[in-house]
């Protein structure tokens, strides 16, 4: 999801940007134990950054970790490690990456060794697993633990019941363990302003991704689309460092629309938009470059995905309201994507293929996220039919490359492109 | 003492399991008029359905005897077994007799079935059942509190009877003397399981799921009437085991069976675990809609769906071996099953450290041959009898 530096090579300026503020953060992650920083492992989706700012905690997200080592080849040995330590084949391979990391001295995507936690910041948004997880590392580190439940839209709504649910729970036990580990009291005002700078970027961040309407797009809204959502997803909503870097990249994004360019590929711009489409589900992050390059290959952008809204919904209207901060922290976790039942999703996908005039769109389905995955095939059958344009499922895994068949997904990619030209040559489903 | 009304009541529960048309549910609808709701694994509050006039149906897949023709076409192979059986049955017309479904918080696939559920159904009703994490009164209890107003209000639209305080206060009676029907059969099962062998005491659960309360406490107590006048049930030279992992997806009659066949008397389980999620009767002094909830944050029983808020995971795995007598654990999980496979790890460690022996293997509701799984059970047995120290 952010910095995964070795996948492009041309480099922009809001790149360079985000990986300087990568690196520094965990630099800053590094030297906590002697700086005297608190760390608190925590969540993307429903994660807090903000609140935790207030109380300068800093965060630590297992699951950027987990893809950063699927990226750099790390995660086969881990997970085989966490197998061998009894976790079963069948179950997340984050969770089995994570642990076997843990276990191998715990270092981070920079070289640098990863702090042992102050807190588990249990933000239970939109993944069971999440929950086993912080049990699992709770076994792990003797550090306070403390669960933030968010219920699950299942009526497709957020009702008063479930954000005074969510707030009654910052209230009552996030914010004071948060100024126990801390040793600092809540400012609320300080929360606000924090509140107020998300807001500013998470503007810029949708302009980004609309800017896919734009024909040819200027952008990838899936794999470039995970680097544009590293910052705000991670550890820098709420930061300056944020702000600029998302009018930097939004100013780049759009001088690429008004000179009429393609997304910027691992093999330099994409010269040729032959289709569109729109991908559900995540990446595999093993052979992150290779699925990349076989869309490219083919002449095909992602104009719109689902997994760029796992940390957040931003372009359905939501925004951060520092004029209701807890309540809006309570909304923020409850939208997150994988929060959405699936009618909801459905109508999102259906959404995307039209507004984005898309020529089909794809399901990359991965064992490992049963969050993700329990029900794309109907998905599938249903965006089909309510926007006409043909679906593609392949499957893959997050970060176990036992479950990466490059052959295979090819072939699927290929036959699925042939058959749009197909419904194009008959003046069909476009 | 009637060996032959022993076989009959046996039968007759076998009959049930059986039944993938629902007829019994067909039936009390018919003599009723009442709704009829489905509900998932692994835990609802049955008190209010019951209070306003409905009868809870559990659904717990299509079990073994069902083939899946439409329901693979749902769900990719790493996902677990339940969830295409249960589409199955929706699709092939046997849930028809349902007016609507509950799902339960229980794991994502689950919890994403009641989408796909609403989308299949869209004239049913249809809610998730979200349980808080919480188990504050203040925070996790007030919203628990509303979610289940919510669903005793939206049966009411549906025909339900409005929820009365006095009618829940009944059917919380009604089902305390259920959970102590159920209670009795299991302290007979660990004082002397050679009465109550498990695959028996299996279908009894599963007929609960089923029939009406006022129906199934009694057949409960005759069974442990008839049993405890068998003479011929006599004591075995078998191990005893406590099975956990097999809370949601149900294995098939024939691996309890298997199991037993090969030397386990199984003494404490997590099978069909509605019927046992309250410890005890429900703490009554306040309103029943308070005492009930009260009930589901202080008296639910440890579990892989539930958070270890302070801890300890695998302590009550621990705490269950030692008040039954268990010489070992067997985890016995679905393929595919995120919450106890993720907990596995966590329980193994605990047990290890209170150096109780265990095996694991794994299943799912059409599993059909057991071989293995007899031979690896069998070799678990011999090895307590020979070695345990437990």
């Amino acid at each position: 999801m952010s910095n995964p530096a070795t996948a492009q090579i041309h480099k922009d300026a809001s790149q360079e940007r985000q990986k300087r503020m990568i690196a520094e953060h965990f630099h800053r992650l590094a030297q906590a134990p002697d700086t005297g920083h608190k760390c608190a492992y925590t969540f993307v989706p429903g994660n807090l950054t903000e609140l935790l700012r207030t109380f300068d905690v800093l965060p630590v997200l297992p699951e950027i970790n987990a893809l950063q080592s699927g990226m750099r080849g790390r995660s086969r040995d881990y997970i085989a490690l966490a197998e061998k330590l009894g976790h079963s084949e069948d179950v997340c391979t984050y969770v089995k990456c994570d642990v076997g990391m843990l276990h191998s001295g715990n270092v981070g995507p920079t070289g640098e060794r990863l702090p042992r936690p102050d807190l588990l910041l249990l933000s239970y948004t939109g993944c069971f697993t999440f929950m086993k997880w912080f049990e699992i590392l709770a076994q792990e580190y003797e550090c306070p633990v403390v669960m933030l439940h968010v219920p699950y839209q299942g009526d497709g709504r957020i009702t008063d019941a479930m954000r005074r649910y969510v707030v009654d729970q910052l209230r009552r036990k996030v914010i004071p363990m948060l100024e126990k580990v801390s040793g600092k009291a809540y400012d609320e005002d300080l929360l606000r302003q924090h509140l107020a700078r998300s807001a500013q970027a998470e503007t810029d961040l949708v302009a980004v991704l609309e800017a896919a309407k734009h024909r040819p797009s200027p952008i990838d809204a899936y794999f470039g689309g995970v680097y544009y959502i590293g910052p705000i997803f991670t550890a820098f909503r709420g930061t300056q460092d944020a702000i600029e870097y998302y009018r930097e990249l939004r100013a780049e994004v759009e001088e690429r629309m008004r000179a009429g360019k393609g997304p910027v590929t691992p093999e330099g711009e994409l010269e040729h938009e032959k289709y569109r489409v729109v991908v559900e589900g995540p990446p595999n992050w093993t052979s992150f470059r290779q699925f990349w390059q076989m869309f490219v290959d083919e002449g095909a952008v992602v104009v719109a995905s689902t997994y760029t809204k796992v940390g957040g919904v931003y372009d359905n209207g939501f925004r951060h309201d520092p004029a209701r901060p807890l309540e809006t922290l309570a909304e923020y976790c409850m939208g997150c994507y994988t929060n959405l039942d699936l009618p909801t999703r459905v109508a999102m996908l259906s959404r995307y293929v039209q507004e984005y005039s898309a020529d089909g769109f794809l399901i990359n389905s991965v064992k490992s996220c049963n969050s993700f995955s329990a029900g794309q095939l109907m998905i599938l059958r249903e965006v089909e039919k309510r926007t006409g344009r043909p679906g593609g499922f392949i499957e893959s895994d997050l970060v176990d490359p036992r479950y990466f068949s490059a052959s295979n997904i090819k072939n699927r990619l290929e036959s699925y492109f042939q058959m749009i030209e197909q419904k194009r040559s008959s003046g069909a489903g476009t | 003492m009637s060996s032959s009304e022993l076989d009959r009541l046996l039968a007759d529960a076998e009959h049930l399991y059986r039944d993938l048309t629902f007829q019994s549910v067909r039936d009390w609808k018919r003599r009723t008029g009442g709704l009829a709701i489905g509900y998932m694994p692994v835990y609802v509050p049955r008190e209010i359905l019951h209070a306003q006039g409905c009868l809870p149906v559990g659904v717990l897949g299509g079990g073994e005897d069902l083939e899946i023709i439409r329901g693979d076409a749902f769900y990719q192979s790493y996902i677990c077994h339940i969830p295409r059986s249960t589409i199955e049955l929706g699709l092939n017309g046997a849930l028809d007799c349902l007016d609507g479904m509950l799902f339960p918080a229980t794991c994502d696939v689950i919890r994403n079935l009641s989408g796909m559920w609403r989308m299949q159904f869209p004239d049913k009703f249809v809610h998730y059942l979200d349980v808080p994490q919480d188990f504050d009164p203040q925070v996790g209890g007030t919203f628990y509190e509303h979610e289940l107003q919510s669903i005793a209000a939206a049966l009411a639209a549906r025909g339900a009877k409005p929820l009365r305080d006095d009618a829940l206060a009944a059917s919380i009676a009604v089902f305390d003397t259920h959970r102590d029907a159920v209670e009795a059969l299991y302290t007979l099962r660990r004082e002397q399981p050679w009465k109550v062998p498990t695959h028996e005491l299996y279908l009894l659960l599963r007929a609960g799921m089923l029939l009406p309360v006022e129906e199934h406490v009694p057949l409960l107590r005759r069974y442990r009437e008839l049993v405890l006048a068998d003479a011929a049930r006599r004591p075995m030279d078998q191990a005893r085991v406590l099975l956990t992992g097999s809370f949601c997806e149900q294995p098939p009659l024939g691996m309890i069976k298997t199991l037993e066949r090969a030397g386990c008397y199984i003494v404490d389980d997590d099978f069909v675990p509605v019927h046992r999620w309250i410890r005890g009767r429900v703490a009554r002094g306040g309103a029943p809609m308070r005492d009930l909830v009260g009930a589901f944050l202080e008296s639910g029983v440890p579990s892989a769906i539930r958070y270890a808020e302070h801890g300890g995971k695998g302590d009550d795995v621990v705490a269950r071996v030692r008040e039954c007598g268990a010489e070992g654990v067997v985890f016995c999980a679905p393929s595919f099953c995120d919450p106890a496979l993720l907990d596995q790890p966590m329980v193994v460690r605990a047990i290890e450290r209170a150096g109780i022996p265990w095996t694991a293997f794994k299943y799912s509701e059409n599993t059909g041959q057991f071989q293995v799984i007899r031979e690896q059970a069998g070799t678990f047995a011999d090895s307590i009898k020979l070695w345990s120290t437990v």
